[in-house]
């Protein structure tokens, strides 16, 4: 909850159009639970969405959805022009063309800092050792680690993890970003790090859908932002907009908790 | 009082203290004694009281083994021996009767022209393991782990020496065809084609073209019998093809417990809880008796290798069963982030949960392969010679006839000394892990 200010970059317009993910009419239910309902979501190109709402709303569950790490029960997630079915080959294709940064690292342990990042290349794009080590060191420059490369994930601090796992998902060459809450498991001297990281990524067109609570994030780089409550999408709408001049009665209370009036 | 005074006088440092020395630790013999052995009265008594017990055992034991008697051809000659040198009633050890038997009790009845057969056959096996347990060796090793159980089983079994080798031809073919299959067919076709293409090769060629390649060029070594295989080459034979086999085994079944699939995790339920149910004596006696019944008329089922199939199939259950644990301890996050890369089941398995489930299982897998290795001696009660079946054998005969504790101690020296080293490696592989993830 640290609104620091961020430095506003040039952050290129979405592509009307060009649709990444589809959402029309899903549901999930766990159990007896109903998680999400009614879900309906179109990203383009090219935007990046700030998801917020209260703990439990079903924001982790919603882009859990998106790689299908999730299974939805009803209506349909279409993401880069692929279903989301059972069918497998569908699921790894989209997981491969869908990077994901989770709350808590999720680098593996027993791999060094560069072999976390060349895995996925070589394993499932079949792409040379060498060549995957070079883009892996590149990516790496990019969020400011190269040398750290080979070390392990455990001697490394939360801030520069939570990078290494920006860059091992950026090695993959994804269209699309998902981020779950990537900072709330760091210190807050930490925090900026990480984002100044996901900001240069907005900046260079990334579509991405974060679930975050850092209001300055989304104020800068944030072309939408989703409110969601008990499961459903409550309001969404450009940051000013949000921010300024919320709608709905709960979006003005879960602001006036979270800015702190 | 001093918490007031801390809060509202405010304190500023205008001197650095400069880093010092930690504190000297006593050190010495003394210190050590007192610290550790004598710190307080309960201390005392029980430093005196295993003094004292490692006192009676020792003042019988160090003598009786020390004095011990080499040079005698029989029992009898022994005590002849010991009633010229010792005052009567002294108790004395015969090791004669291992200076006598030690190639029986080590090799069975293997030809002693062929005794150097073993040994190397145990070590290509050990420099074959090097590869795999020593990660950071060239991997061109490998090749050598590949070809090694061919050489093995040629050392061990003789014959021509084309036997092994057309066996291993059936395994370049199948490897030849899965990698052409891989490039150009579909998968399903790749994998049938590259089963049955070396089956039929085993079944049908490879026979007629070992004993061909026989006439023409007839190297080998004599052939030795498996029911001429006895004492330690028997147990470490049955003990260490049973360990290789039955840990492939054992994470499949682990990996089957935990699947989705309905009928795998069923199946390899009921396998496991089966298995760890009955005793292995139980096993034993099935692979020697039922197999029989089962196998088509005929079939001469060699009992070792009933034995190795069934010690491997009981430990798979155990190693199962320890792997589980490993699996079920690595968190969920680690399996979320392989899928969220693309990778695929079994990617995700050999790539990222096994190395790290696998690590955290070493001292179980460890502790269940010694057991398996101490279990062996079980085979002597179906009929086969193993150290113990030999150590009954030696003490019904008339040279021996009366001895006891001499072979057994032995024997147990032997094992100790094996499963002390599998101990050891273990601790040393699981620190080398610890310290390269850290
Ligand atoms: N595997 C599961 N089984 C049953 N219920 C679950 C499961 N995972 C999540 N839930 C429930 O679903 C709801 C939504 O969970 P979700 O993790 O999506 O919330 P969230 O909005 O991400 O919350 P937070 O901000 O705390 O992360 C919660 O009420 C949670 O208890
Ligand atoms: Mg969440």
């Amino acid at each position: 909850m640290s609104d620091a200010a961020v430095p506003l970059g040039a952050v290129p317009p979405p592509v009307p159009g060009e649709v990444a993910v589809q959402i029309t009419g899903m549901n999930k239910w766990y159990g007896q639970f109903h998680v999400l309902r009614d879900i309906n979501l179109t990203v383009d190109r090219g935007e990046r969405i700030v998801i917020c709402g209260p703990s439990g709303s079903g924001k982790s569950t919603l882009i859990r959805c998106i790689n299908r790490l999730e299974e939805h029960q009803t209506g349909q997630i279409i993401v880069d022009g692929t279903e989301l079915t059972s069918n497998l080959r569908n699921v790894d294709k989209v997981r491969s063309e869908v990077g994901m940064v989770f709350q808590h690292f999720n680098l593996f342990p027993h791999l060094t800092v560069l072999e976390n990042c060349t895995l996925a290349p070589i394993w499932v794009r079949k792409v040379p050792k060498r060549e995957a080590e070079e883009t892996a060191m590149d990516f790496l420059r990019k969020v400011r680690i190269p040398e750290q490369a080979n070390k392990y994930p455990g001697q490394l601090s939360g801030g520069q993890q939570q990078r290494v796992a920006i860059a091992r998902s950026l090695c993959m060459r994804p269209k699309i970003m998902l981020f779950d809450e990537p900072t709330s498991a760091l210190d807050p001297e930490m925090i900026k790090e990480v984002l100044d990281t996901m900001i240069e990524l907005a900046q260079e067109g990334m579509t991405m859908l974060c679930v975050t609570h850092e209001m300055g994030f989304a104020q800068a780089v944030a072309n939408r932002v989703i409110f969601m409550d008990q499961g459903q999408i409550v309001e969404q709408n450009t940051p000013r907009e949000f921010f300024n001049n919320p709608q709905s009665e709960r979006t003005k209370l879960f602001l006036s908790q979270i800015l702190g009036h | 009082m001093s918490d007031t005074h801390a809060q509202t006088v405010a304190q500023v440092r205008d001197t650095m203290l400069p880093p010092a020395p930690p504190p000297r630790r006593e050190t010495g013999a003394i210190h050590w004694l007192r610290e550790n052995l004598f710190s307080g009265w309960l201390n005392i008594v029980l430093t005196i009281l295993a003094i004292w017990l490692v006192w009676t055992v020792l003042s019988g034991f160090v003598p009786w083994a020390w004095r011990g008697i080499w040079g005698a051809g029989s029992l009898t000659e022994c005590r002849q021996i010991r009633d010229q040198l010792y005052p009567a009633g002294t108790s004395v050890a015969c090791w004669s009767v291992i200076s006598e038997r030690w190639q029986q009790l080590i090799f069975g009845f293997y030809p002693p022209g062929g005794y150097w057969r073993p040994p190397v056959a145990l070590a290509v096996f050990l420099v074959a393991v090097l590869p795999i347990l020593f990660t950071d060796l060239p991997r061109r090793l490998l090749w050598l782990t590949v070809a090694a159980p061919f050489l093995i089983f040629f050392l061990l079994w003789g014959g021509t020496i084309w036997g092994p080798l057309t066996m291993a031809l059936g395994v370049v073919l199948g490897g030849v065809v899965w990698l052409t299959g891989r490039r150009t067919g579909s998968p399903l076709v790749t994998l049938v084609a590259t089963i049955l293409v070396p089956l039929l090769f085993w079944m049908f060629l490879a026979k007629p073209l070992a004993a061909e390649l026989a006439q023409l060029a007839p190297w080998g070594l004599p052939r030795v019998a498996s029911k001429d295989f006895g004492g330690f080459t028997l147990s470490v034979v049955i003990g260490l093809s049973a360990i290789c086999l039955s840990l492939p085994l054992g994470v499949l079944l682990a990996l089957g417990r935990r699947s989705d699939m309905f009928f795998i995790s069923k199946i390899a339920i009921a396998y496991i809880e089966l298995i760890r149910g009955v005793p292995l004596i139980v096993w034993l006696f099935t692979a020697q008796l039922l197999l029989n019944y089962f196998l088509p008329r005929g079939t001469n089922f060699d009992l070792m290798l009933r034995v190795i199939i069934m010690a491997t199939l009981f430990a798979a259950a155990y190693i199962a069963e320890v792997v589980r644990g490993g699996l079920a301890a690595l968190p969920k996050g680690q399996y979320e982030a392989a899928d969220a890369l693309g990778l695929d089941y079994w990617q995700a398995m050999r790539l990222i949960v096994l190395p790290q489930a696998l690590k955290i299982s070493i001292p179980g897998i460890v502790n269940t392969f010694i057991g398996l290795f101490k279990d062996t001696t079980l085979v002597a009660f179906i009929g086969m010679y193993d150290p113990i079946g030999l150590a009954t054998a030696i003490r019904a005969s008339t040279d021996w006839q009366g001895i006891y504790w001499e072979i057994y101690v032995f024997i147990a020296l032997v094992f100790f000394i094996f499963c002390f080293a599998m101990s050891r490696y273990s601790i040393w592989l699981e620190r080398r892990l610890e310290r390269s993830h850290r």
